[in-house]
């Protein structure tokens, strides 16, 4: 290589290495700056040239793990579940208490009771062996558009495959060109409730249910010994409860008395299920490309599903099938004021399309609903991140927003649900556990020490209410204002419960034996041991909880561990006290009334059993029997009340609240009011779509200085790299010798 | 050479077996089949029955490793341990615990994971070994010292705060890109700006010292000696003479985990709301999905022998005096 082309090379290289890493900046900065078009430049939902009114909404922490009504059991699959499928029952949308109507029912069931020769008799004839429930359907039901309805010029099934490289060429629902429809028949129910049965969907519903409808658990053991190569035409095998009497009529006969029954009709695993869209999911090869009933739903309510991509998003447009249903010309006290009945009369459902996008991070949530991205803050779980709490404040008198989120004009839907979570003593315990006075008093003098409202106050911003009694408000048995107290740890003055003094639990503590938080005969200070699950409690928690225990001399020690070793423990009743949550099923004070049902614990059923507690009462049991049977009205009330009176008398639970979480709107979002229970209330959702852009547009002008400073500053750090290197390549040692000399006669 | 990759392949099945073995061990030791079903099946009404149906259903119903009423050798196969690790070898991963063919959710999601992993991958080496270049051509300056130390700060810095601060300025802030989510056919680039951004950042650090202290090395030999003596420029003599003497140990640190590319990252693709595969293994490990952990540590497994075996036959190209047989 000569000097020419040495120079020529090392200027080319020199060159290389200066202008990549600017090249790099402007690959990265380039695009933001040229290629995102008008501003907004961060909206995250791809821009839909489209006249359909959409909804825009999120699926988080987690995409739905079931959407097989016969499957699913979780809030978050509901979420989808029951705006696809519609079951024989819902719930009034603005009426509080909540109030079941006919879903895709034309009339609420028709109950009549049977004696043990199917003979009908009097509700209150101790005969009672049965009582059938008569399902007459609406007659303006119909399926989705599907291709599992498609049929030939044969009147035979298009889609139908002998194997699997026949239908490969199908990978999502939306390939298939053709598509059917038909009417949702009486037998499509019962195919459902079959489906419940059958083992190898292993629903969550099968040994609960089995107990209930007649000949269910005949049916499985039936099933379970065919051969299942192929799909199994459920319809060919009887079962005793289930009688279809004509296309709209379908009878379940279920044993005994149990009146909840019609509660359990409003929930998905009691939709309709057409077989030739069971036997359609049967093709060879479909569930290999997850092209099955979990995946894809096909029902009868407001929406379908469109797009099923869980990794990303999920789409539910308009069921152009869907009946005729009208937004409710009546609510409950207030709502007319509140502005819930705008839209009375309307025809439903209210959007096009709602699209829901998987959102694992509360700080991406909570950004993208500032900026207007997301609709609503939440869907089924409100947003509980720090920066979601800091937003607002809940004092007593309500809630204070902060300037932020009233300049976005965001209104704000809380919602005490109809649950509760608690931590309970197990009765069994040495200790703690136990029905004399002294037991009794120690419980009680520990119910006291708890400072459940300011424990609210600290870790859940007040999002809670300390409860007095395990059925929460809006469910009958609970009960408003002195009435609804427990007199065990509240006085009533002013106006208001006031928790009992710590110098009364220290005396309940002594007469307990406990006197100063120490054993009268041993001398021994007093410990107690509270299990909870590693995740649900911080430290700073369980500083607070020792602090207010040694308020009356006594010593507290956790026993963190993850949910299946605390599940163990609650199973084999190896704890003192525990931590344990409820959300109800059903709106009614029987579901959460047998959380204390002696059968129901799990050393007596040897099963997941609800009373984790093992509270034992014969009394108690004895009224829960007799109240589980009986019809709403005063004398079920008058049983429920005294069954409350025994939780309280016995102090079963350390404390307990029920929580209140808040929902927050932006401001083109309409028909916000929470349901506790039902989440089929999609359809009542209305949006402002060109508020909505005018907004997204306003909040989200980009802001460009800070690409030009790091531009600039990456520059300025190049710059004297540049001239330092090439004043190093260009030196010269007469040069370098003159400027040594040079400086040396300027120091000398 | 194909006789080494051979013999090096053959030496992968008993190492996937132990890692099979291991993950077994390690998952039951937390999980029992019957804390499985709880988990799929809701956590309420749960019966005994219905446990003993979805173990049924979803192939738990037999003892773990030994079952002593099988006869013979259907002891050790008639477990679950044998009929759910036998399929993997023939690359069949079956369904997740919730149902879903995971071949079908891995192959779909390896993409996105691709698109964040590659491109990080690719500028943050190609920005470390740049700076670290020109670290060395100043070295023993103002500037070297400045460079170490700016070096150890960005190193200090937990990847969980560029994550947090990039988004909280760049999406937040100053509202230029969205803050999280992906969309394949539209617009991908806008999703990937800031990942890619964060993850180059975040590396620097560390990546630019380690190759610093590779260079160096290098500098102090006698050949870089001669070629600044012949005359050879400073950036000559980087990138023609220092850079491929210092590239075994690259490669040794760079080739092995190209293949581990298609796994993601687990908090990157998390945070961002990337679907890749690096949020699959999170979400299956918070949902008790053993089926996809068992399939995602497999497969993990595989691509890092063909990252060991890469590297191998890297550095034959690197170093020409290297045989393998």
């Amino acid at each position: 290589m000569t000097a020419d082309q040495t120079t020529r090379h090392t200027t080319a290289t020199h060159r290389s290495l200066c202008t990549l890493p600017i090249a790099l900046l402007l690959v990265l900065a380039l695009p933001v700056l040229t290629a995102c078009g008008e501003p907004p430049w961060n909206n995250p939902n791809p821009l839909v040239q489209d006249d359909l009114q959409t909804y825009q909404s999120m699926m988080a922490p987690a995409p739905p793990k079931h959407l097989d009504p016969a499957l699913s059991y979780a809030t978050d699959e509901s979420l989808f579940i029951m705006q696809i499928y519609e079951p024989p029952m819902d719930y009034h949308f603005l009426k509080r208490p909540y109030e079941l109507i006919p879903g895709a029912l034309a009339s609420a069931p028709e109950v009549t009771f049977l004696d043990a020769d199917g003979q009908p008799v009097e509700e209150s004839d101790p005969a009672v062996a049965f009582t059938r429930y008569t399902l007459r359907l609406r007659e303006d039901l119909h399926f989705q558009p599907h291709p599992a309805f498609a049929l030939d010029d044969a009147g035979q099934p298009l889609y139908l495959f002998d194997n699997v490289a026949d239908g490969a060429r199908f990978k999502q629902i939306p390939d298939f060109p053709v598509t059917g429809a038909r009417p949702v028949h009486a037998n499509d129910y019962a195919y459902a409730i079959r489906r419940l049965a059958d083992p190898k969907n292993a629903s969550p519903m099968l040994g609960f249910m089995s107990q209930y409808i007649v000949g269910m658990k005949a049916f499985s053991e039936q099933v379970a010994g065919l051969p299942r190569d192929s799909w199994l035409n459920l319809d060919d095998i009887p079962m005793d409860g289930l009688e279809v009497v004509d296309e709209r009529t379908l009878n379940i006969t279920i044993k005994g008395l149990y009146p909840q029954f019609v509660y359990w009709l409003a929930m998905p695993f009691f939709s309709p299920i057409a077989p030739e869209v069971d036997r359609f999911y049967h093709n060879p090869g479909f569930a290999d490309r997850n092209l099955t009933l979990d995946w894809w739903p096909v029902g009868s309510g407001p929406f379908m599903m469109v797009k099923n991509d869980p990794n990303s998003e999920i789409v539910l447009e308009r069921n152009p099938n869907y009946r005729a249903d009208y937004f409710p010309t009546e609510g409950a006290p207030g709502d007319l004021e509140a502005g819930n009945l705008a839209d009375a009369g309307k025809r439903l459902p209210l959007i096009d399309r709602a699209v829901f996008r998987l959102e694992k991070s509360g700080l991406s949530l909570w950004t993208k609903f500032m900026q207007g991205y997301y609709d609503r803050s939440g869907e089924v779980h409100s947003n509980t991140t720090g920066v979601f709490d800091q937003a607002f404040v809940v004092r007593p008198d309500g809630v204070e927003m902060s300037s932020e989120l009233a300049d976005h004009r965001i209104t704000m839907s809380p919602d005490v649900k109809p649950g509760l979570y608690y931590y309970g003593f197990n009765m069994r315990d040495p200790v703690v556990g136990g029905y004399t006075e002294e037991k009794r008093k120690l419980r009680q003098a520990l119910q006291i020490a708890f400072q459940t409202e300011e424990y609210l106050n600290v870790f859940y911003k007040g999002n809670g209410i300390a409860a007095h009694n395990l059925i929460p408000p809006g469910i009958p048995g609970n009960l408003e204002g002195e009435a609804g107290m427990n007199p065990y740890v509240y006085d009533w003055v002013d106006g208001e419960p006031r928790r009992k003094s710590l110098d009364y639990a220290r005396q309940l503590l002594a007469e307990a034996g406990y006197p100063n938080g120490r054993d009268a005969s041993t001398g021994e200070p007093l410990k107690i041991f509270i299990d909870v699950q590693s995740q649900a409690i911080d430290n700073t928690s369980m500083n607070w909880i020792d602090r207010v225990f040694a308020e009356i001399g006594v010593q507290v020690e956790f026993r963190p561990a993850d949910f299946n070793r605390t599940r163990e423990k609650l199973l084999t009743g190896n704890t003192q006290i525990f931590s344990h949550g409820w959300l109800a099923d059903y709106p009614d004070p029987e579901n959460f009334l047998f959380l204390l049902y002696g059968p129901e614990s799990p050393l007596e059923c040897d099963c997941d059993g609800a009373n984790n507690s093992n509270y034992a009462s014969e009394e108690y049991d004895a009224l829960f029997r007799q109240m589980r049977v009986l019809p709403p009205g005063p004398e079920r009330d008058a049983l429920v009340a005294q069954m409350v009176e025994l939780y309280r008398r016995d102090a079963v639970w350390l404390y307990a609240f029920y929580p209140k979480e808040i929902y927050l709107n932006n401001s083109w979002v309409y028909n916000n009011k929470r349901h506790g229970i039902s989440k089929s209330t999609l359809k009542y959702t209305r949006v402002d779509e060109a508020e909505r852009e005018k907004m997204q547009a306003l909040w989200n002008q980009p802001i460009t200085w800070p690409l030009y400073a790091a531009l600039l500053l990456f520059v300025s750090l190049l710059l004297p790299g540049i001239v330092a290197y090439r004043r190093r390549q260009n030196a010269t040692i007469r040069h370098a010798i003159s400027r040594h000399t040079l400086s040396r006669h300027i120091g000398g | 050479m194909l006789a080494y990759i051979i013999r090096r392949l053959f030496y992968a099945i008993p190492i996937l077996i132990g890692v099979n073995l291991l993950t077994f061990l390690l998952f039951f030791v937390v999980n029992s089949p019957d804390d499985m079903a709880v988990s799929q099946l809701g956590q309420k009404y749960v019966t005994p029955e219905g446990i003993q149906a979805w173990k049924r259903k979803n192939g738990y119903d037999l003892p773990l490793f030994f079952n002593p009423e099988a006869p013979g050798s259907d002891a050790l196969t008639e477990t679950i341990f044998f009929t759910k690790s036998v399929r993997l070898f023939a690359f069949d991963f079956g369904r997740s615990e919730s149902g879903r063919d995971i071949t079908t959710d891995v192959s779909t999601r390896m993409w996105p994971s691709l698109a964040v992993a590659l491109p990080t991958f690719v500028v943050g080496i190609w920005v470390n070994i740049c700076v670290a270049l020109m670290v060395v051509m100043f070295h023993a300056t103002r500037l070297d010292r400045w460079a170490v130390f700016v070096f150890v700060a960005l190193m200090s810095i937990s990847y969980l705060f560029y994550i947090i601060g990039g988004q909280y300025l760049v999406a937040k802030t100053w509202k230029l890109v969205p803050i999280s989510g992906f969309h394949g056919e539209i617009q991908p680039w806008k999703f990937l700006l800031l990942p890619v951004l964060v993850g180059v950042i975040a590396g620097i650090g560390a990546g630019a010292r380690w190759y610093c202290t590779l260079f160096l090395e290098e500098a102090n030999q006698d050949y870089v000696r001669t070629a600044r003596a012949k005359g050879a420029s400073e950036i000559r003599i980087l990138f023609r003479h220092i850079l491929p003497n210092a590239l075994i140990p690259i490669l040794t640190g760079v080739v092995v985990v190209i293949p581990s590319l298609f796994m993601g990252g687990l908090l990157i693709e998390s945070f961002f709301g990337i679907p890749g595969l690096g949020s699959y293994m999170l979400d299956a490990i918070n949902a008790q999905d053993f089926a996809i952990v068992r399939a995602m540590v497999f497969i993990g497994s595989i691509l890092y022998i063909v990252g060991l075996i890469l590297t191998d036959i890297s550095y034959t190209w690197a170093d020409p005096r290297l045989r393998l047989s």
